[in-house]
């Protein structure tokens, strides 16, 4: 006879659920909206969004507060465990949307945003990202994983163009495939240790110090080829260009922000015990992953003839640059991880929003796609502000001082330098070098190309209204004077990080 | 105010640049005169409140940036980057003054603006962050200005030039990471300031890697044999304020960072190194004489002369004693002010005729007589001629050498006389001779605004030249105690050797006094 099982609720500590929640119901409330009067406008989606991500914010800032006093805080059968690497990366996944969803008020009129599902999936997706990285659970990173996939690729598909439709497949494709070695990977690790929870699994394979090598070995490969796929590394990069091409500029920017920061979370607490408790070959592997996804995305960046596909190359190698951060393992590496990838946010936002701002809805003759270079010629000339702003954004990306990528790429190299990684410094720092000629390929066409003759500086911000103008401008001056926000966001970072034991 | 001019100087072209932006297109130069003329008395004035006695940083400013990486805002001077500062306020008021009508002036003036704060910032910092940060931002402005305003090439140009220097700039960067990286492994805390890393002995085989490290980004910026390449393209496609403040100012960074950076704070690896560098700075100096010779532009002429003169300043710093330094503070000077009227000289026939080609030209010291004169007295100036600016810097550069080794300094004597044949071998194509192009008869003679520039740099290059003192006392008090702190940080016995002591000296200077 079954023993009735008596679970109080204090025990369950509901609580950590909270910042997942919030958005689950404003995802609701819009699709309830939508039933009970449809055809309303997409302004009153955004809005309500927006108002959800800012209390899962507020929610967030709690949870921080309760982390800064109490610890790791673990909830709901112990499978949820908000630790400062949940609290730090949910606050990049909440505030890019932030940043992002006002990016659905254009001035011309697109497909997705006239259905409110496209913002009912658009908040289940973050709840699905913050699942990702609020749990030490295989099973529950999974569900988290492929509920925010899910709607990912439908978000793509909204877009409504050939393009977008054959990289929703195409990035459906390679996520299903990623998700199957992601289970592949977990049933053997669950196999080999008899648990799905990541701390577990260290504890017992350090405990019987790896005797089952072969099979770490498979899940591990499993494992790596899954989030291969999700951070785009390279060789797993081949998705990146065209779903970035193919999504809408605004969609590619969210994607090359959001969905990562959630892997490399999951990386993270995967990854991290594995490469310290001295498996030299997964070292030796995610060594060559890291620089090789630099350098790689780097060189084909420097062929590209369309700014958005550039732009995904060159996400590609900062996914590597950043990945650096899980082989050295440093509390150091980590806060530096976060530190890049919070000043990346605004930066690559950003930039993708310069190209959001002049979609095009039809293409005059000279120009061969969207967004090609030919298009930014003697953007100095023709729209003197929104060059200068795009030529920020640029000058971030590859590095320059002072702005906000800088600071990043420094700590991050840095960190390499502490942890006697002097060569892995070196190709660091001089990738950044071979970076700095294509962000300068947009920067000379902009300022010392003469301007297609009979094109006005209409082009470059025809999609322009007030709200996507105050996105870009949040942005610029992140970048900008990210100087200052360095120090406290660095300390921040630092003590979260240190304090969940990374 | 005193305590704060620094930062005034450094954010006062950047801001007043800003404001440039909402002011009417046609009368945006005699704004941007203004504020650089503004920018040029307060430097006027750091002079003045200069103490020349003190030998250590004077008006340091101090500001927390990212206290938790040890990264600092700190600025100061000294004597070695006192007279910098105002040699690039100097050069940007004139340059802006005498500025040639272009097209898109606006943009131009403003650029310049900002590439004065980035300039002043570099000689001012004292932390090697900030250092960096105005280091590497100083490339965009000057990116722009030669991507824009050049010639046929000036992308091609541009580009070569901003990645070849933001290249060797990474690898500092690297070496400046793992600096701080012993700092903190010394001392405990995360510092990037300049005076702190004085403090630090490193083990030789650490200098001799860090070295490389900061050589690899200063070489390229000078810029030394082999790493030259880039700037006769630079120079061939810049307009002719780009290349005044090229030479005069930009190229100085990579000169002042070697006495600021490499010189105390890795004196054994300086030693170890300097007979190396001695000879690379050599083949500068006479295989870039040579290449001038070839030219067939005399802008190009111009050019490859400066790179063979920043071979001697090289060959100064690595004397590694008081003379050779101070000497090649001096040269930096001299160097800045004479090639920088030589390009200025250069612009005016530019102007003029639009070609650079000295085929095209001949005799023209009938047509523009004050022309001849100015760009005669700049070009003996450019060879050495003594009671001139550079002749000073030279002799000193040379004799710091001499102590070190007689052939090399014997060679590289030899190489300025080479230097003096190519020059004259220019001026005699130009200038002497018949009219033979019948676009040369009705030129017409150097204009108030063209006189605007060049006067003060012929007063400045003969005051000097005749009267160093009150530039060079101030700079040789603050070498003396870069070179005294290199010797009693140094841990080689050859370094103890090489690099005087100049308290001992002193001392035995007073007894052997004491005795007679």
């Amino acid at each position: 006879m079954l023993e009735p099982i008596n679970v109080s609720l204090e025990s369950l500590n509901l609580m950590t659920l909270a910042p997942m929640l919030i958005p689950i119901i404003g995802a609701l409330l819009i699709i309830t909206i939508d039933i009970i009067k449809g055809g309303l406008h997409k302004t009153l989606y955004v809005g309500l969004s927006l108002l959800f991500l800012l209390m899962d914010f507020g929610a967030l800032l709690d949870a921080s507060g309760v982390f800064a006093q109490n610890g790791t805080v673990m909830g709901v059968f112990d499978v949820m465990m908000i630790d400062g690497l949940a609290i730090l990366s949910q606050f990049i996944i909440v505030g890019a949307s932030m940043l992002f969803i006002p990016l659905a008020l254009t001035h011309k009129r697109f497909h997705e945003f006239s259905y409110p599902e496209f913002f009912a999936l658009f908040l289940f997706m973050i709840a699905g990202f913050q699942f990702m990285v609020a749990t030490d659970n295989l099973i529950l990173v999974f569900v988290g994983l492929e509920t925010s996939s899910l709607a990912l690729y439908t978000l793509i598909a909204m877009h409504n163009r050939d393009k977008s439709f054959e990289a929703a497949v195409k990035y459906f494709t390679m996520g299903a495939l990623a998700a199957g070695f992601y289970s592949f990977g977990a049933m053997i690790f669950y196999a080999l240790t008899g648990s799905v929870e990541i701390n577990q699994i260290a504890s017992v394979l350090t405990a019987n110090k790896f005797e089952d090598m072969g099979f770490v070995l498979v899940a591990v490969v499993f494992m790596l080829a899954s989030f291969g796929f999700k951070l785009s590394l390279v060789p797993f990069h081949t998705w990146a260009p065209d779903v970035y091409e193919g999504a809408s500029a605004a969609m590619a920017g969210f994607m090359s922000i959001v969905p990562k920061i959630a892997a490399f979370i999951v990386v993270m607490r995967l990854f991290e015990f594995l490469v310290n408790s001295g498996v030299v070959w997964l070292e030796i592997v995610i060594y060559a992953f890291v620089v090789v996804t630099m350098t790689a995305a780097n060189i084909w960046a420097l062929i590209q003839t369309d700014v958005k596909r550039m732009l995904a190359y060159s996400s590609v190698s900062h996914a590597g640059f950043v990945m650096a951060a899980v082989l050295i393992g440093t509390t150091q590496a980590n806060s530096a991880l976060f530190l890049y990838w919070a000043l990346f946010t605004f930066t690559n936002l950003g930039s993708f929003s310069m190209l959001w701002i002049s979609r095009q809805k039809h293409l005059p003759a000279y120009q061969s796609s969207d967004h090609s270079y030919d298009k930014f010629a003697g953007m100095i000339q023709t729209a003197p502000m929104a060059a200068v702003i795009m030529a920020v954004f640029m000058l971030s990306l590859a590095g320059i001082p002072p702005f906000a990528l800088f600071w990043g790429k420094i700590y991050m190299i840095s960190s390499a330098v502490n942890a006697d990684y002097k060569v892995l410094a070196l190709i660091m720092a001089l990738n950044s070098a071979i970076a700095g000629y294509y962000y300068l390929k947009l920067i000379v066409y902009m300022f010392m190309r003469e301007p297609i003759v009979g094109s006005n500086g209409h082009v470059y911000v025809a999609n322009a209204t007030l709200s996507l103008k105050t996105i870009i401008g949040f942005a610029a001056i992140g970048t900008i004077f990210a100087l200052i926000a360095v120090n406290p966001l660095l300390e921040f970072i630092t003590s979260f990080v240190h304090a969940s034991g990374f | 105010m005193f305590d704060h001019i620094l930062s005034i100087l450094i954010f006062f072209p950047a801001l007043a640049g800003l404001f440039g932006f909402v002011i009417q297109k046609d009368s945006v130069r005699a704004y941007g005169v203004a504020v650089a003329a503004i920018e040029f008395a307060l430097s006027l004035w750091l002079w003045y409140a200069f103490d020349a006695n003190v030998s250590g940083m004077q008006f340091m400013e101090f500001l927390p940036l990212v206290p938790a990486f040890g990264i600092n805002y700190i600025l100061g001077v000294d004597g070695v980057s006192l007279f910098i500062i105002i040699l690039a306020s100097f050069f940007t008021m004139i340059g802006i003054a005498s500025l040639s009508d272009t097209k898109n002036e606006k943009n131009m003036i403003i650029t310049l603006l900002f590439l004065q704060m980035t300039m002043v910032g570099v000689f001012a910092a004292l932390d090697a962050i900030v250092f960096y940060i105005f280091w590497e931002l100083s490339l965009v402005p000057m990116l722009y200005i030669i991507g824009a305003w050049g010639g046929p090439l000036r992308i091609y140009a541009s580009v070569k030039f901003f990645l070849y220097t933001f290249a060797g700039s990474l690898v500092m960067l690297v070496g400046m990471l793992f600096m701080a990286y012993y700092f903190y492994q010394a001392t405990g805390t995360w510092s990037f300031a300049i005076l702190d890393w004085y403090r630090l002995i490193l083990p030789e085989t650490f200098q001799l890697w860090l070295f490389v490290a900061f050589f690899i980004g200063f070489a390229i910026k000078v810029p030394m044999f082999p790493f030259h390449t880039w700037l006769p393209y630079a120079h061939g496609q810049a307009p002719t304020i780009g290349s005044v403040i090229l030479a005069a100012i930009l190229l100085k960074m990579g000169t002042y960072a070697f006495i600021r950076f490499s010189l105390p704070m890795f004196p054994d690896a300086s030693v170890f190194f300097m007979f190396p560098i001695a000879v690379i700075a050599i083949i500068m100096i006479i295989y870039t004489a040579m290449v001038a010779y070839a030219q067939e532009d005399i802008k190009q002429v111009v050019a490859y002369s400066s790179i063979s003169h920043m071979g001697v300043i090289i060959l100064g710093t690595f004397a590694l004693n008081v003379e050779g330094i101070t000497g090649s503070v001096f040269l930096m000077i001299a160097h800045g002010v004479v090639s920088g009227a030589l390009f200025l000289l250069v612009g005016v026939i530019y102007d003029r005729r639009h070609t650079k080609m000295m085929s095209e030209f001949g005799g023209l010291a009938q047509v523009m007589p004050r022309y001849a004169t100015v760009f005669g007295l700049m070009l003996m100036a450019s060879v050495g001629l003594p009671l001139t600016i550079n002749f000073v810097g030279e002799f000193l550069s040379l004799l710091g050498f001499y102590k070190q080794s007689h052939i090399l300094t014997l060679l590289a004597g030899v190489a300025i006389i080479v230097g003096a044949i190519y020059m004259l071998a220019a001026y005699k194509r130009m200038f002497f001779g018949n009219v033979t192009n019948e676009k040369n008869k009705n030129l017409p003679d150097v204009n108030t605004r063209e006189w605007l520039a060049l006067i003060p740099l012929a007063i400045i290059t003969v005051w000097l030249g005749v009267y160093p003192k009150p530039v060079l006392e101030p700079i040789n008090n603050s070498v003396e105690s870069i070179v005294q702190l290199m010797h009693e940080k140094s841990i080689t016995a050859e370094a103890k050797e090489r690099i005087p002591n100049l308290i001992k000296d002193a001392e035995a200077a007073t007894s052997a006094q004491e005795a007679h």
